[in-house]
């Protein structure tokens, strides 16, 4: 969890992640941030994110990247 | 037919309650269209008579966009589309140049944005729509109305960083358009997906096709682009069978393999343009759609968004370039080499363009337009203006034109004349590489290839583009970046990276 939210950190910095509710709806995260944070996602944790687990759902909040992160990294 | 609205008007006498745009939460039928559009055009209209004023209209891309543009056109005068999201210092000057005589936008916005130009007229989207049509009065401004009226202006990013724009006129999108629908089919039968923005050329095609072939236009929303799969969803909800992207669209749909998992079920036409389509991912788009109609358009705002094209009918390499192809229908082009004469076959020379296509010039700048819209060089017994593209194209041993690169992008690199995008054309077809843009590092006189993928060793990367290019072309630096940056209008911001080429190696987020 420390690391994604780092990764988070500088990808946009001064936000507040946890606090974060919608992080798609409120568009802080935006089409290409989330290309960025894809690539990242999978260096830093060796996982394979396809493009059907690049829907908004997934992206909604810290937690539910997380849990998507763990369900990979499982498989 | 000598005005636009007469293409609206007519599809709507055929079929009224057909869907003629929607966006992610509202859909208009034809008769519905022409009512707001009559009810805004009565509101804004000039009291005094005057006509082909400029309004600016400053809306989220949705229907009532479209309609507020219409609405301006109903009015007598052009419509100008602001980027809702541009900084205020840009807008300004635009408004500089443009001086609009109102500017169009939600209540939401009024009271903050009437603060960025004081002195003009704001009128809120709203209070338009719901004014009471006054036929008379909308009838009188058409009897007036000729087809070479301005019909709307687009502004582009000058090189010199003051904006410029485009005027066009009813008669060049009616000519225009009617190339579009026999070149492609257009028909009532066409459902369109729309990617570009209003304030980018590439709109007017989706726009006024859909209008003159009494078709369907859906708005894609832009968050769409993030989540490719629900992309997909989106072209089979709405039964898409026609699309008009930019490159960098198709390529992330490529580059996710998207299409390995959903099937846009009803796409029959994808047409590109606005910058150079990379070849591998053409292919795999290709591949998964063999019935499917590719084609490659090619021109600027300035003879209203195309003037040559190529409809993909043979099988390329991944390290091949694709043509541009000919010139549309009713739309003549020529090559004219640096000594001013015409081109043989094979040799280089700046692109030409003749005939109705071509628009009226720049928007309150004769000095501008005086460069670009000049006098047929070819001949001097009558007065004919033709338009100066500052594109570089040659003609392959097929007959079809090449297109090498913007005049001004050509750089002179160890006394080498060198074209940019044939370093980006040898670094695409390098399967690691989803997108790439070389731009030249003048202050340390090094080629920078700036690319997004997978990581490669150095050596690799060298070893593969030193393959497909002369030493004196191979790049001095090689930048990964997470995603490569993109402009408004979705094309690869080429403007950007060269001008942050000094923080490019600095941003850990964004490179390694």
């Amino acid at each position: 969890m420390e690391e994604l939210l780092s990764i988070l950190k500088n990808l946009k910095p001064g936000v507040d992640f946890t606090a974060q509710t919608d992080l798609i709806g409120d568009h802080i995260l935006d089409s290409m941030s989330v290309v960025m944070l894809v690539g990242e996602l999978n260096d830093t944790f060796d996982i394979e994110i396809t493009p059907v687990d690049v829907v908004p759902e997934n992206f909604k909040t810290v937690d539910t990247i997380y849990a998507m992160i763990q369900r990979l990294s499982d498989d | 037919m000598k005005n636009i609205l007469q293409y609206l008007e007519k599809s709507a006498a055929l079929h009224p309650e057909k869907v003629l745009f929607a966006d992610a939460d509202t859909a208009v039928c034809y008769e519905s269209f022409i009512r707001k559009a009559m009810a805004v055009g009565t509101a804004i209209a000039s009291p005094r008579g005057e006509r082909n004023r400029p309004i600016a209209v400053m809306m989220p891309r949705s229907v009532e966009n479209l309609i507020a543009m219409m609405g301006v056109v109903y009015s007598g005068n052009f419509y100008v589309v602001i980027d809702s999201e541009m900084p205020r210092a840009r807008v300004e000057k635009i408004f500089q140049t443009l001086c609009p005589a109102a500017v169009l936008l939600p209540e939401a916005w009024k009271e903050e944005r009437q603060q960025w130009a004081p002195e003009i007229p704001f009128f809120t989207y709203e209070a338009c729509a719901g004014t009471h049509i006054d036929s008379a009065l909308l009838e009188n401004i058409r009897r007036t109305m000729v087809d070479t009226d301005p019909l709307y202006a687009l502004f582009t990013s000058g090189s010199t960083g003051t904006p410029k724009g485009a005027v066009l006129s009813h008669r060049n999108v009616i000519a225009y358009s009617k190339w579009f629908t026999e070149a492609f089919g257009i028909s009532e039968k066409t459902v369109f997906a729309n990617q570009t923005p209003f304030y980018f050329s590439m709109s007017v095609s989706d726009i006024y096709a859909t209008l003159r072939a009494g078709a369907t236009l859906h708005i894609i929303p832009k968050s769409l682009f993030s989540f490719p799969v629900k992309l997909i969803e989106f072209l089979n909800a709405r039964r898409v069978n026609t699309i008009y992207w930019v490159p960098s669209a198709l390529c992330i749909v490529a580059n996710w393999k998207v299409l390995d998992y959903a099937m846009p079920d009803f796409l029959e036409k994808v047409l590109f343009a606005g910058e150079v389509m990379p070849v591998r991912q053409l292919n795999y788009w290709i591949e998964k759609l063999p019935d499917a109609m590719f084609a490659n358009l090619f021109g600027p705002t300035e003879t209203t968004d195309i003037c040559t094209y190529y409809i993909v009918n043979r099988k390329f390499a991944d390290t091949d370039t694709l043509p541009i192809g000919g010139a549309c229908d009713n739309c003549n082009v020529f090559i004219i080499r640096q000594d001013g004469k015409e081109a043989l076959p094979g040799e280089e020379g700046e692109l030409y363009v003749r005939g109705p296509f071509v628009g009226m010039g720049y928007y309150n700048d004769p000095e501008k337009t005086a460069a670009a819209f000049v006098q047929n060089p070819l001949q001097s017994a009558y007065p004919e203006l033709i338009y100066k593209t500052g594109d570089l194209v040659r003609e392959n041993e097929r007959g079809e034109l090449m297109y090498i690169s913007r005049r001004d992008f050509q750089i002179k690199h160890m006394g080498y004349r060198i074209e940019l995008s044939e370093i980006e054309a040898a670094a695409g077809a390098i399967p690691q590489i989803t997108a790439c843009a070389a731009v030249y590092d003048r202050e340390h006189e090094r080629i920078l290839l700036v690319y997004q993928g997978s990581r490669l060793e150095a050596g690799d990367l060298y070893q593969a583009l030193a393959k497909r290019l002369p030493a004196y072309m191979l790049p001095g630096k090689c930048i990964r970046v997470k995603a490569m940056p993109y402009n408004q209008n979705g094309k690869i911001d080429r403007t950007w990276l060269r001008d942050n080429l000094s923080v490019l190696g600095r941003i850990p987020a964004a490179v390694s």
